[in-house]
């Protein structure tokens, strides 16, 4: 590590060591085949606190944050949330503590044969297989409102633009009132203008629940607005760290251009 | 002469390789198929669902597929029958040769052209975009919820159209058997049932539920563990389609057998 990030991450871990990590992960590793992804990535996340993971395209972060939902199995290391070990959970376990985790996928992933309110029921009746319709339709409608798509309800997904799906991405993400959201990129493909309501949009749902994130994204403009916190992903590791203002002043030639173009 | 053999011999080798890999696969994949259809909770309304719209959106094909059958084999068989002397015969012969091999054949064959490529395609593209693992981190296990219910729809619901092809062609055949005589159909049903006997039906009626599970468990298997990316989808369903169809006429060959040592033929 770099002498520069290693002071900032010193300074941060002051400001951040009053609360405990609701995730942590600690020296993960994960390769496919020869090309190792993560070689010894650490990163700790405390609550209502949104952490921007960056780095160059196939460097590794999406699979760092679908090692935290446990979509993919790491070599080595620990990954704890909410201070429990999700590598040696059982499935219902892991199934329970995924219902407390928000996460919305880069392409969207909306279930393409049903609508939008299909789509943001079906998390609800996997979780609450009694709950009357009543009380669904409610969550369904507030949630929706809260992306401002309420009128999408009937919809199919093939109907809708790609902002307005990332939106109903969110908005799945979050009909569970999940404390910690994990976000794949969630401007990339998008206008500005509609990346800036997705970044204010992510800035909402932060403030009105209270939630903890991962944003994993490339776009600085978001990164300034919603991070508390910026890792940045380089060669299987936290190559560098710290609030935005201090990274943009790092005089790294792999983090410097990532920043100034 | 000796690079071109050796080409051979390496070709050889991974068709040998291939198969036994494949053969593995399916193995696996049916062993994890009974451990999470019998485990609770179970998904009896997807189950469900997936019958309705499996067996509907084959409805049509094996409608027509059948009445045409019936009536070709009645018109074809007929000239030969009635140089005999055996043109009564005609309502038992197609009878006969509908119910115990062409009706759950020729279904299956459609079936697994129609619903293993559906599937495959389906769950293809599914995992390329990613819904597949939504559904996971929605803490549905899409195994259970997508692969088990899928594999239970269509082992059920083969027979069922089978049962029905059957009926549409002995229709076929009755319509046909009027095309140059005359004969009443409360006459063509009562020769029909006479000709049967429940040795005819049963060896029938159990390998459509062997076809069924077939063509669910190659269509799903294909689908679940596509490539990624929309070309590695379309050559899936392609390899799904030819593996249940060699699938249905294995199976079809195993079970003649079996009835044959068990005197059922």
């Amino acid at each position: 590590m770099i002498s520069t990030p290693l002071h900032i991450e010193e300074k941060q871990t002051a400001l951040r060591n009053d609360a405990e990590p609701i995730i942590e992960v600690t020296h993960l590793q994960k390769a496919f085949g020869s090309n190792e992804v993560l070689k010894d990535f650490n990163l700790k996340v405390f609550p209502a606190e949104n952490v921007v993971v960056m780095g160059k395209s196939g460097i590794g972060k999406t699979v760092l944050i679908k090692c935290i939902i446990g979509l993919i199995k790491p070599d080595a290391g620990t990954l704890r949330v909410f201070g429990e070990d999700i590598l040696v959970m059982k499935q219902k376990e892991l199934d329970d503590l995924r219902m407390r985790i928000g996460f919305v996928f880069q392409s969207s992933a909306l279930y393409d044969s049903m609508t939008i309110r299909e789509n943001l029921e079906f998390p609800l009746r996997r979780k609450h297989h009694i709950t009357v319709k009543i009380n669904i339709e409610e969550k369904v409608r507030e949630v929706l409102r809260n992306v401002g798509l309420e009128h999408t309800i009937d919809l199919m997904p093939s109907e809708l633009s790609g902002g307005m799906r990332k939106r109903i991405g969110i908005a799945r993400s979050l009909v569970l009132d999940p404390e910690i959201v994990l976000y794949d990129e969630p401007t990339t493909g998008l206008d500005p203008i509609t990346s800036g309501e997705i970044t204010d949009l992510i800035l909402d749902v932060q403030k009105k629940y209270n939630t903890a994130s991962i944003i994993i994204t490339h776009d600085v403009e978001l990164a300034k607005r919603v991070s508390s916190h910026i890792v940045f992903l380089s060669d299987g590791i936290a190559y560098a760290e710290g609030k935005y203002e201090d990274i943009i002043k790092i005089e790294d030639p792999i983090v410097k251009p990532f920043f100034v173009r | 002469m000796t690079t071109g053999n050796s080409h051979k011999d390496t070709l050889i080798s991974k068709g040998i390789d291939d198969f036994f890999l494949e053969s593995s696969e399916l193995a696996r994949f049916t062993v994890r198929i009974f451990r999470e259809a019998f485990r609770p909770p179970y998904e009896f309304k997807e189950v469900l669902r997936q019958c309705y719209k499996l067996s509907t959106s084959s409805l049509p094909l094996v409608s027509i597929t059948g009445f045409i059958l019936g009536l070709v084999l009645v018109m074809q068989s007929r000239p030969t029958l009635v140089e005999f002397g055996a043109g009564s015969y005609l309502p038992a012969m197609s009878a006969i040769s509908i119910i115990r091999e062409m009706g759950p054949f020729v279904t299956a064959l459609i079936c697994a052209g129609k619903i293993a490529s559906g599937i495959t395609a389906e769950l293809g593209s599914m995992k390329v975009t990613e819904q597949i693992d939504a559904m996971e981190v929605s803490g549905t296990n899409p195994f259970k919820y997508l692969v088990a219910t899928r594999i239970i729809a269509t082992t059920l619901m083969v027979p069922v159209l089978t049962v029905y092809a059957d009926v549409i062609s002995l229709l076929g055949a009755f319509i046909g058997s009027n095309t140059k005589d005359t004969i009443n159909l409360g006459f063509f049903f009562t020769r029909v049932f006479e000709s049967l006997h429940f040795t005819d039906i049963l060896p029938a009626f159990i390998k459509t539920f062997f076809f069924g599970f077939a063509i669910g468990l190659v269509g799903c298997t294909k689908g679940y563990y596509s490539k990624k990316g929309t070309e590695g989808v379309g050559q899936a369903t392609n390899v799904s389609v030819v593996v249940a169809m060699l699938s249905v006429i294995v199976i079809d060959m195993i079970v003649t057998q079996i009835s044959g040592l068990l005197g059922y033929l």
